[in-house]
């Protein structure tokens, strides 16, 4: 539709063109115009909910006068029978509670069932890691009265819980020498992050022609300055510097 | 594994910011992910085009910005860049490192609205 302004002889003629350009595809209904498109400008850290999280748990863990320790590493590195150990090392002496993660069931929890010890399994459902804001539900369901230490065994995953900070005082990350000694080289992170790593099952590591020196090299590499600690869970070979390590947090 | 997570957060903060800003669509994302953040950017990519279908982000494009790995060797009192991601060996005198200057961002760091 043109807007025209006709005169009948000699005047002028004033135009207004408001015809959209044929060229522009329609828009449909409610769907804006790119043209309309603005930019926001952010800086938000994408695990920041998380990481306010942690930092939540740790001031409610302090003030209580409690450590927390995350215990992370692959399935079946040995994390239930190092607490077993521990847990019984340390009964009657250093009052503790554990919160067990995994994707289903509470096989691990029942294993680490003691008089008096406060247990609580998350279940995942599938998620590959804790977050904090699971932890803080844990934290909530336990009885913490005179707790000292609270270990948390993270999912077996050697990848994602990396990236979680769950309010810990200390990452323990543990290998087994069944494991095979590039696996901080493979995947460094969860090594990196770590405060101590834990090289378990040296019981068994000659049958398995297991290269202890080559591990040790390797976690130095990838965490040159994490506490190494070497040792079996099984036979408690190793477990009494373990055992000053947790005296001393306290 | 995780990064279904770390793409429902980015895209909750995108959606409150939009609307915040009085925008009800959200059109393009940029995402800075550090080389040491522990976020693969392929697996990231590929979660969010399973989230966000249905939502006014749905469409929206995104985009990566990779972050280095940068290193500080106290010794020598110099950043260095390492040649792997994960050993922060100085070039100069050798040392191992565990001080990371540069690599574990994780950000949303500009939105398109509408």
């Amino acid at each position: 539709m043109r807007d025209s302004v006709g005169a009948a002889a000699g005047g002028s003629v004033i135009l207004v063109d408001v015809r959209t350009p044929d060229d522009t595809p329609a828009t449909p209904p409610g769907d804006p115009l790119p043209g309309m498109a603005r930019t926001a400008e952010l800086q938000v850290r994408l695990l920041d909910q998380n990481d306010r999280q942690a930092a939540a748990n740790r001031v409610l863990l302090r003030g209580r006068g409690i450590r927390a320790l995350n215990l992370v590493s692959s399935p079946g590195s040995g994390k239930t029978t190092l607490l077993e150990r521990t847990l019984d090392a340390l009964a009657g002496e250093i009052r503790c509670a554990v919160l067990v993660g995994d994707l289903e069931t509470d096989n691990d929890a029942r294993r680490l069932r003691r008089e008096g010890l406060p247990v609580a399994q998350i279940t995942t459902g599938g998620t590959c890691h804790l977050d904090a804001s699971m932890v803080a539900r844990g934290i909530a369901a336990l009885p913490l009265e005179d707790v000292r230490l609270l270990f948390i065994e993270n999912v077996g995953n050697l990848v994602c819980p990396a990236s979680f900070d769950l309010g810990e005082n200390r990452r323990i990350t543990l290998l087994s020498c069944t494991e095979g000694e590039d696996k901080p080289l493979k995947y460094p992170p969860i090594f990196t992050s770590a405060h101590a790593v834990i090289l378990n099952k040296i019981d068994v590591a000659a049958a398995l022609g297991f290269d202890r020196a080559a591990a040790l090299a390797n976690i130095r590499r990838v965490a040159p300055l994490a506490d190494v600690f070497e040792l079996s869970a099984r036979t408690g070979e190793g477990f009494d510097r373990w055992l000053a390590y947790l005296r001393g947090l306290l | 594994m995780h990064e279904l997570g770390i793409a429902e957060s980015a895209l909750q903060v995108a959606l409150t910011r939009a609307t915040a800003a009085g925008a009800t669509r959200v059109l393009g994302m940029v995402i800075r992910v550090g080389a040491l953040s522990g976020v693969d950017p392929e697996a990231l990519r590929f979660a969010f085009t399973a989230i966000l279908p249905g939502t006014p982000a749905e469409g929206a494009t995104l985009q990566i910005d990779s972050v280095a790995a940068v290193a500080y060797c106290p010794d020598c009192q110099q950043d260095f860049v390492p040649d792997t991601n994960h050993f922060f060996e100085c070039p100069t005198c050798g040392r191992l490192s565990a001080s990371v200057k540069q690599g574990r961002e994780l950000d949303l760091v500009r939105l398109e609205i509408v």
